[in-house]
Formats: structure tokens, sequence, C-alpha cells
């Protein structure tokens, strides 16, 4: 049975799903059961320096190349040929896209990872998974942008179709997916592997913030202040029971006299 | 017409003896906790002084409150919706811990546990953040306490804008008085506005601003836009905290702690009724000085017969309607007029009010005589300058104030003929247009202060509020992670401390 077993199909044919599991329980779970936990986890008010620059291009770079991977990735290989777009030209365009924001990514990766480390105020205070999960951001950055120096060797877009055929693959349950990637560079490989382990981790640190992003503040919410009744009925219900009560009771109850 | 109640306050600064009490009561009931040692709910100032944290009333470096445009539209002044959710990955308008002060605690054990030295042990400050040793304590919640420090730090108090401050620095003119202050439970709160999350809320039935702990993710938009700082993060368990103002005991029909706990019987609590339509219009009033008039126009009065329907329409529970008329916020502030809003200039309409504090008069002994006009002597020429306070009460509006103060100095004149002379002198109410009966009132009300006359609170109507099925078997009130035992830390699954579960091991 493990006859021809490969170290491969259980990374990149297993651990997809594995990983996928964890992330959407785990998340689930921690925001049904855990909402107190559910947070950013921001340290700015413990120190300001080196956060206002490096926030801005860590979290300005990580999500275009967020994105650039979530586009890049899971575009239909045939939509591409459908639009005429080569893959040479796709290639170029991650790589001068990725590699901008790769770098403004890993410069605030840096400074941020350099804070948290040695300014004592925010070492105390970080837990485990506050260090563990910007460590592994930062390798993955270092990695990813390792992968652009490979990707530079070999500009023809075919090695980006094999990523863009997998990931499409496992989401489409094909179980033969892993086949695809078993050629590749083992730093490609590398890059693969941190990212599934970055979102098996996402439910159990900070990370879960990125799904609050409060896109309903400036789209859904109609001004700006708030109001909470706790009230069973609304204004409007309650005013009509009420003009309705009136109107069985006959004349408007008479006010009480005013206070002395 | 929309009518709305809220528990009112006003604090009668004439009488604040600066003794901490409320500051202490309500650090020991709300945050003794991890992640927020720093924060004061309640803290009180000694002004002129920079306050905490230092420099607050500084719109210009924390750009709290509301700005007005052009086109009188009103938005944070840190910025409209989408500019708060530009700075959401660092917000620039935010203090920092520091601004307040680094929390510390002293280590009492060494005074126990010293070897035999030749020098007397000493208990010497550590970081409540870092757990390290700190050499030095810089910065402490009430640093100017009594007019410590050098007058040339204390006059950078924004109060004395268009005060010539220099001669306020020598001795024999120096002044000063006590400011608490707590969350002003604003009608139009800057805090929620800035929340992305939209976890912070006004309660429609008693008007207490509130931050949902569960909601709040921690974008920290909240505490820049708070024009008082009285919103702080809670470092440890990365959500903002403010004062609840006391609502457990309000729903109750109970005092807040730091009004219960008031050994000068300062604090007063009582109804408001206010029209929800007007709230807009009135914050983005033209002119900044015509604020405070604005929000009186806000205040509905609970004798009219019209607001009376109107309110039982709108569904204000009849014992409320009941209190509302027997308010001493509304006496102070809408038949007196003697209370005012706290810096009513930004714009967010807050409902904790004070009453301006008479001082002794200046120069009296210089001059060898009190300086009097028509009798009654002059608030112009008391110590504490009317501009200072009017910067303070009435976005500069020196009118009002000197209003205000004519009429307490006329309570004293009126009982001082009264209880010495016996003679009811209705001749020194008439001057500040009152009546005899009403200036007896004010000082049953502002002087003697009995708890019944300064706490008129009804209870809340959970039967018109709560399905009692959903709260059965409900945890009740926790202080964050609801019925979970994830607590706000930092070791277990999800990122919360672990708990330890102890049976107790006394038995009755």
């Amino acid at each position: 049975m493990f006859g021809n077993f490969d170290i491969d199909f259980l990374i990149f044919g297993v651990m997809p799903y594995a990983v996928l599991a964890v992330a959407l329980v785990g998340t689930i779970a921690r925001y049904e059961r855990d909402p107190f936990t559910w947070k950013t986890s921001s340290s700015q008010l413990l120190r300001r320096k080196q956060l206002m620059w490096g926030s801005v291009l860590f979290h300005g770079g990580i999500i275009v190349l967020f994105f650039g991977h979530l586009i890049g990735l899971f575009t239909p290989v045939w939509l591409l040929d459908t639009l005429g777009i080569a893959y040479g030209a796709k290639q170029w365009l991650a790589v001068i896209l990725g590699g901008i924001a790769g770098a403004s990514a890993f410069v605030g990766a840096s400074m941020l990872l350099h804070r948290r480390l040695f300014d004592t105020r925010i070492r105390v205070n970080s837990s485990f998974a506050d260090i563990a999960i910007l460590v592994a951001l930062w390798l993955q950055i270092v990695v990813g942008m390792g992968t652009i120096v490979l990707t530079l060797g070999h500009m023809d877009g075919a090695e980006m179709i094999r990523f863009m055929t997998w990931s499409q693959s496992v989401m489409g349950l094909q179980l033969n997916a892993w086949t695809e990637v078993v050629g590749v560079h083992w730093l490609y490989k590398l890059h693969i592997f941190l990212g599934m382990v970055i979102v098996a981790a996402f439910p159990f640190t900070r990370l879960v913030h990125m799904l609050s992003v409060p896109l309903r503040y400036v789209t859904l919410r109609p001004g700006y202040q708030i109001v909470r009744s706790r009230r069973r009925r609304p204004l409007e219900d309650r005013r009509r029971a009420h003009d309705a009560r009136q109107a069985k009771a006959g004349p408007v109850a008479p006010a009480p006299a005013p206070a002395e | 017409m929309r009518v709305r109640a809220q528990i009112g306050k006003v604090l009668n600064l004439d009488k604040c003896i600066g003794c901490h009490t409320c500051s202490v009561t309500c650090k020991n009931v709300w945050t003794s906790r991890d992640g927020v040692e720093y924060a004061w709910f309640n803290n009180v100032e000694t002004k002129p002084g920079t306050g905490y944290p230092t420099d607050w009333e500084n719109q210009t470096r924390w750009n709290g409150g509301w700005a007005r445009s052009k086109s009188g539209k009103l938005h944070p002044k840190q910025g409209s919706k989408w500019r708060i959710l530009a700075n959401i990955f660092a917000n620039p308008d935010m203090p920092e811990i520091d601004d307040y002060y680094e929390p510390f605690d002293f280590d009492y054990d060494h005074l126990k546990s010293a070897p035999d030295m030749t020098a007397f042990p000493t208990a010497r400050p550590r970081s409540r953040i870092t757990g390290e040793r700190m050499e030095k304590i810089e910065k402490g919640p009430n640093w100017e306490e009594i007019l410590g420090g050098e007058f040339s730090k204390r006059s950078q108090d924004h109060n004395f804008e268009n005060i010539q401050k220099q001669i306020y620095g020598e001795y024999e003119n120096t002044f000063m008085m006590y400011l608490p202050r707590l969350c002003e439970h604003c009608l139009n709160p800057t805090c929620s506005a800035s929340c992305p999350s939209g976890a912070i809320y006004k309660r429609e039935e008693d008007g207490i601003v509130l931050i949902d702990q569960e909601k709040c993710r921690g974008w920290r938009m909240c505490i820049s836009g708070c024009p008082y700082k009285k919103v702080y993060y809670n470092w440890d368990s990365g959500k903002s905290e403010k004062c609840t103002f006391c609502y457990p005991r309000i729903e109750s029909g109970q005092p807040t702690v730091c009004s219960e706990t008031c050994v000068g019987r300062i604090r007063y609590l009582g109804v408001i009724l206010y029209d929800a339509d007007k709230i807009e219009a009135a914050a983005s009033a033209e002119r900044e000085t015509d604020l405070y008039g604005a929000q009186l126009d806000v205040f509905l009065d609970p004798n009219d017969p019209e607001v009376i329907a109107a309110a039982r329409r709108d569904g204000v529970p009849e014992d409320w309607i009941e209190s509302a008329r027997v308010s001493p916020i509304w006496k102070m502030a809408m038949e007196w007029k003697v209370a005012f809003p706290l810096h009513p200039e930004y714009r967010t309409l807050p409902m904790v009010w004070y009453i301006p504090p008479l001082s002794p008069i200046q120069n009296a002994a210089q001059a060898g005589q009190i300086a009097m006009s028509d009798q009654m002597p002059d608030v112009r020429s008391l110590r504490i300058p009317v501009q200072y306070l009017a910067n303070m009460l009435t976005a500069g509006d020196e009118g009002p104030i000197v209003h205000a103060l004519e009429r307490m100095s006329a309570m004293r004149l009126y009982m001082r003929a009264l209880t010495v002379d016996g003679v009811r002198d209705e001749a020194i109410a008439a001057r500040v247009g009152m009546s005899g009966r009403m200036i007896e009132d004010m000082y049953k009300i502002m002087a003697i202060a009995d708890y019944e006359d300064r706490f008129a609170i009804p209870t809340a109507h959970r039967e018109q509020n709560e399905q009692g099925a959903d709260i059965r078997g409900g945890c009740g009130f926790t202080d964050g992670n609801g019925c979970s035992s994830g607590d706000t830390g930092k070791t277990s699954m999800f990122g919360g401390k672990k708990k330890s579960f102890a049976l107790p091991l006394e038995s009755f």
C-alpha cells in the first residue's frame, strides 16, 4: 500500500484539505465560542515607534500580495486564453507587482518583528502565537522574494501555469492534483508549504482580524451614530400601538398637574 | 419630536474638595485589572493644568471631537469614514501610554524580606507593563495635584486661551480648582461615530454609551475620536473600555459608584428628556458659542403637556416622566442655568455638566475692600478668571458663566440674610432674576444636597426590554468573555489565558 508513497503526495495532495478543514472549523468555532478574543491585538498604545511605518508598509504590501495570489492562482487558464493574455505577460505582471509589494511587506514585517522581539514592552506582552505568526510571515515573504529570483530565469509562465492548475485542481477535488507540482524547485515547494502552515494557524492567531475588515462602516452604515434599543418593539410600532390605545380610550388622557 | 430619556449628571465644582474618593472607588470597582491599570474611568484634575492624559484639551494635537465643514456638515475631526479607514493600520492621532503614564507598582515585599542592612529598606517602583525596575517615575494619574510642578508646564492648559496667563504664575495671583472627569455619555458621541466595527452605541432607554466587548476588534479609532480621552485601550485584552455609568447600578435605581461615594455631595443624577430629532442640528450650530444654547434647546420640558403626551407615545415609561419632573439636573441646567457642559465646542453635546466654582475675591486685601457691584461681590473680580471658566464650559462665552456665578453668590447673600437676620430679602433674589422661593429650593438642593435630592433615578423596565425566558440561566454580568472560560490573556487555544478552576474552600 505504501509502495509508491511520496512525501509530495502528503504535502500537496492531502495537506491542503486538512489545512482548509482546520482553518474553517477553527474559525467558526472561535467566532462562535470566543468572540471576545476576536481582535487585532494592536500594540500601538504601548509603543508607537516603528509601528507607524512598519504597520503601514507591511499591511499595504501583504494585502496586494494576498489578492495577487488569490487572483493569480485561481483565474482559470481558459479565461487567460480567451482574453488572449500571454502567459509570459501575466508572469511579468506577477513578478513586478509582487516584487514591489513583497519589498514593502518585507521592510514592514522586518520593522514589526524587530520591534516585537527587541522592545521589552512589546516582547513581554506578546503571546507565543503573536511571535510565531510574525516570524512565519516574515520567513514566507523572504522565501517568496527568493522565488522571484528563480522565476526570472524562466519567464515563459509555464511554472506559473502548473501552480494555477494545482490550486484549481485541489479546489476541484481532483486527487491527482499533487502530481502537477512534484517537479518544481524546492523553494517553490517551501513557499507553498509555509503558506499552508499559515492558513492552518489562522484561527489560533490574531490573523482572524482580517475577516473583520470594517467595510460595512463605509458602505452600509447610514450616518455616524448607533443607538441600540433593548425595547422589544421599535419606535414606529410603539407609536402605532399607543395611538390605537388612545383611539379606543377616547379623549387624550390628561397630563399630570405641573410640579410646583 | 422624538422623545428619549437619559440619566444626566451634574457636578457642583463649587463644592469639590479634590479628595479623589470618586476616582478610587471607581478604580476599585472597574479598572483594577491587567491592561487597564493606567485607565481611570473617573479622575480628578487640578486646574489649571494639562490634565490626564497630558494636554488632552489640545484638539489641534489629538484631533478629537467633531469638525464642521463649510457646508455645515459634521464629521469627526480625525477624518470622515474613509479617512478613518485609511488610518486603520496605524492611528496617527492616538496617544501612547506614556501620554497617560506608565503604570507601576512598588516592591512592597522588599520591606519585610530585606536582609539586615545598614540602610533602611525601601519599596522601589516596578513597571506594570514590563515588570522591570523603574528608576524614576516620570508621571502619574494626578501629576499636577494641588498645583504640583512648574507653572510654565501647567500653563500649557488650553483654557488659558485669551487670558494673559503670565500674571497667574505670580504667587499672589495663583488660583486653582478641581475638575473631576468621567465619560460624558454624549448625545452626539465621536467615539461611537469613529468606531469602524459599530461596537460603541448609545442606549435608547437611558442614554448610557457602552462598548460591546464582543464586537470591539481593537481598531482603536474611538480613543482618538473621544475629545475627552475617556475611552481607554486595554493593552492586555486588546479591546477598548470606558466608563459604563455603572449601568448595573443605574438600572436598579442606584447612583453610580463615584456619585454614591462622593463625600462632598457634589454629584447629581436625574432624568433629562430630549428630542432626538434636534441633535444633529444642535451639534452643527455655526458658531461655537451657540452650542451651549443649542443643547439647551434639545432638552424637553417635562412639565409641558405636549412633551408628556409625546413621551408617552414614544414609550418613555410613566415613572421616568415623573422622575424627569423632579430631576435635579433639569433644575440646575434649565431652571436655574447654573450648570454647563464641559467643552461644548467639541460638538459632542456632553451629558455630564458642571457648576462653575466661586472663588475668593481677587486683590481684596490689596484694595482694602471687596469689589462690589450693585451691593453684590463682583464675580468678575473673583480669583478664578471668568474667562478661564468660560473657555472650559461655554466655548469662551462669559455671559452665562457670570450669570450663574451671580446667582450662586446671591444664594449665599440671601441665605445669610435669612439665617442671620431672619429676613427674606426678595430684592437680592430679584436682582438675579429669581424668587426667594427658587433660591431656597436651590439652597436645599445645591448646599444641603440630601441624598434624595441629589439622586432621582427611576429603575430600568426589564419587563419591556427583555424576554425573561432568554436570560434565564445566562451568565449575568461578566467582564469580557461572556460565558466562555477563555479569559483575556495569553495561553489558551484562541489566545485566552487559562483560568484555573478552584472549588470554594469555605462552606457556609
